[in-house]
């Protein structure tokens, strides 16, 4: 899951990292009203989870309190690359001398942690890996050893900071680590890391202007504060409903809709709908939707249920391999949801193309041979369901 | 032959007096693995009876050692306990940890296995179905029905992909089957069976499957343009996956171009291995492969 600038720069500031955070705001008045407390310069920052937002117009500087509620009236409901933006964040404006960047995130290659630092930040960390590799210093974290002041010192003279900085870096390194481990963050990023001057001229410190945090939802149950990063309003509506029933869905574009059991296999289905597809006009996969091991009846009834109440399909492939699952069991669950859908109203009247193999394939087959229901076709083999459902589809 | 486990591999369950261990204890023990002992140290000195084999409960896994000779662990308790439970089969040398739990929080993942580091053991997982050598031993929940042993080694990420394969080449059969697992830190990595085998006599080919994610596909065809001499054949499951959105697998994510389906293939193909488009496809390859030799 990942969080908004607002959202990090507040877990950094839990964890005692120095950040420029003011007021978050959903409405022009409320963004003018903070620009009033702040005072002096402010910098309205729409927040999106995407980057590329200074260049798409979602971040401006604002001189008076009328500039931020025209700021926050041209930026609250822009759409930057395909995100609506919701909330405005109004922060303190801040006379930056030099930017940097660090993160920590998880290094999946070498199976552990990795410090990413460079002396020059502000860009897209993309960018600056593939323009100015030797300025980006990786250090590799152990993940039993962590981060303290030594290792921290190593990742500042890694990445070459300048000496009037190395101290404060390495102490914002200290305390942004304990901010990755103790939020069980797979990213935390700081970018830019600025040296600011102070208001009166007499010094500068370093301080967090923006920051990207992605936390690990498997770490929930020692997390009792990551319910409430959930970004309702963003999601897909038919995505909530289906997490609401504990269902992993994920909306697509296509028209056939896409019940399977197991992640690789529900993928492997997409894939094989659209080689379909490309046969057929174009035919799509409409969503991602695996019931996972046991697939009881409700859970059928509930996938079902979701997958139509979108409009866009207009056919159903249902991908079952038995292994853990018998197909007994799911074909029964097909046979309850049509009862279950025709009791709340929601009588099944799109097509739908069964594909059961593996464990008790057989007895699942029968079943469904012999409850005969209304526009349930079998197919032996997944690519010629998939060919059948792309084809139910189209036409 | 086979890999990592044989018919003399003798095999405990740690939560094997949980749903999922019971449920899951009673299925190995019918595909005729070598089952001594759970852990649990609530009820260690009880015996659970499954369908007539009575199957004692240890307090630790150094105990079930020290009295079974136990040499390989398979993991099912909750995610919460994963990582002390995997500590300690570590901490007792236990030859082959396979963690089937899903859900493990990263941190903790990592943190084990710094831990296993430079020790004598190998871990598979988390978050897999383990691995079978058909007609030998089976740890964890990959059915045993739906194959029979053959020439074919399988190494993937996903549970029911590796399930599909052993289903379209059933008549041909495999030496071991093994699933990595999905997350974004795993133990055993596809080069590593790949090495296995490589040097694995009862093996004459290998299908390779994996994901969106990472670029564990990617390193993996490095390692067979150089290291292997056995045929190859690759899947790869997620080229419709859109950018940026989880699909089950929390490693099956792709941001940006790397990590994607097409750069996977275009890797395992550059290395010499034919990539199928569809499982079916990719069963097809084999059986030419296996038919020229």
């Amino acid at each position: 899951m990942d969080l908004f600038e607002y959202q990090a720069k507040q877990l950094f500031q839990k964890y005692g990292v120095p950040v420029g955070l003011g007021e978050v705001a959903t409405t022009p008045d409320e963004a003018a009203a903070a620009a009033e407390r702040i005072g002096g310069v402010t910098v309205v920052k729409a927040q999106v989870k995407t980057g590329g937002r200074g260049k798409a117009g979602g971040v401006k500087l604002a001189r008076t309190p009328d500039d931020a509620r025209a700021a926050a009236t041209a930026i609250l409901g822009m759409d930057i690359k395909g995100h609506t933006v919701h909330r405005v964040l109004v922060d303190p404006g801040a006379q930056i001398d030099e930017e940097y960047y660090v993160s920590f995130l998880l290094d999946r290659a070498n199976r552990s942690f990795l410090a990413m630092a460079s002396y020059e930040g502000g860009m897209e960390i993309e960018q600056l890996a593939v323009e100015r590799p030797d300025a980006l210093a990786k250090v590799p974290v152990d993940a039993l050893e962590g981060v303290d002041e030594a290792k921290a010192h190593e990742i500042v003279t890694a990445a070459r900071f300048p000496a009037e900085v190395a101290d404060q870096v390495a102490d914002v390194l200290v305390k942004l680590w304990k901010a990755f481990v103790g939020s069980d963050a797979t990213l935390v990023e700081v970018n830019p890391l600025a040296k600011v001057s102070s208001a009166d001229g007499t010094g500068s410190t370093v301080k967090a202007l923006d920051g990207k945090v992605t936390l690990d939802d498997n770490a929930n149950f020692r997390q009792p504060d990551n319910a409430s990063y959930v970004d309702v309003e963003s999601a897909d509506p038919l995505e909530q409903r289906a997490k609401d029933k504990h269902l992993n869905y994920v909306k697509l574009d296509g028209s056939v809709g896409i019940i399977g059991n197991g992640a690789g296999l529900v993928m492997s289905t997409l894939d094989v709908v659209a080689y379909a597809g490309e046969q057929r006009g174009g035919v799509e996969p409409a969503n991602f939707l695996d019931i996972g091991g046991g697939a009881s009846a409700e859970v059928m009834a509930n996938g079902l249920e979701i997958i139509l109440s979108d409009p866009d399909v207009r056919s159903v492939f249902v991908n079952v391999f038995g292994g853990i699952t018998a197909c007994d069991a799911v074909a029964n669950g097909i046979v309850s949801a049509f009862d279950l859908l025709a009791d709340r109203g929601d009588e099944i009247t799109r097509p739908l193309v069964v594909r059961l193999d593996g464990n008790n394939a057989e007895l699942g087959r029968r079943i469904l041979t012999d409850a005969a229901l209304p526009g349930v076709q079998q197919v032996d083999t997944m690519d010629d369901a998939a060919d059948r459902a792309a084809g139910l589809a189209g036409a | 032959m086979s890999i990592f486990l044989t018919e003399n591999s003798r095999v405990i369950v740690q939560g094997m007096t949980g749903s999922e261990g019971t449920k899951h204890t009673t299925r190995m023990l019918a595909s005729g693995t070598n089952i001594v002992g759970g852990v649990n140290p609530r009820k260690a000195g009880e015996k659970v009876d499954f369908d007539g084999a009575l199957i004692p409960v240890f307090g630790s896994v150094s105990d079930a050692i020290d009295d079974t000779g136990a040499d390989v662990t398979v993991v099912f308790v909750p995610p919460k306990f994963t990582k002390d439970a995997v500590i300690e089969a570590v901490d007792a040398s236990i030859g082959l940890c396979v963690i089937i739990t899903e859900g493990i929080p990263v941190h903790d993942t990592a943190a084990f296995w710094a831990h296993a580091a430079g020790g004598s053991t190998r871990i598979i997982g988390p978050n897999c179905p383990g691995l079978i050598s058909p007609g030998k031993s089976n740890a964890g929940i990959i059915p045993a029905d739906i194959t029979k042993p053959g020439p074919i080694g399988l190494v993937s990420k996903s549970g029911t992909l590796t399930y599909q394969m052993m289903y379209e080449l059933r008549d041909i059969g495999f030496s071991t089957a093994i699933g990595v697992g999905g997350d974004p830190i795993i133990g055993t990595t596809h080069i590593d069976a790949l090495a296995a085998f490589e040097d694995d006599p009862a093996t004459r080919a290998v299908v390779m499957i994996g994901e969106i994610g990472g670029d564990a596909e990617e390193r993996a065809a490095a390692f067979v343009r150089d290291n292997v001499s056995k045929p190859v054949v690759g899947y790869v499951a997620g080229f419709t996956a859109p950018e940026g959105k989880t699909m089950g697998h929390a490693g099956a994510i792709v941001s940006g171009s790397s990590g994607t389906a097409q750069a996977k293939k275009e890797a395992l193909e550059a290395a010499g291995v034919r990539v199928g488009k569809t499982p079916s496809e990719t069963a097809r390859l084999m059986r030419e492969l296996l038919a020229r030799r």
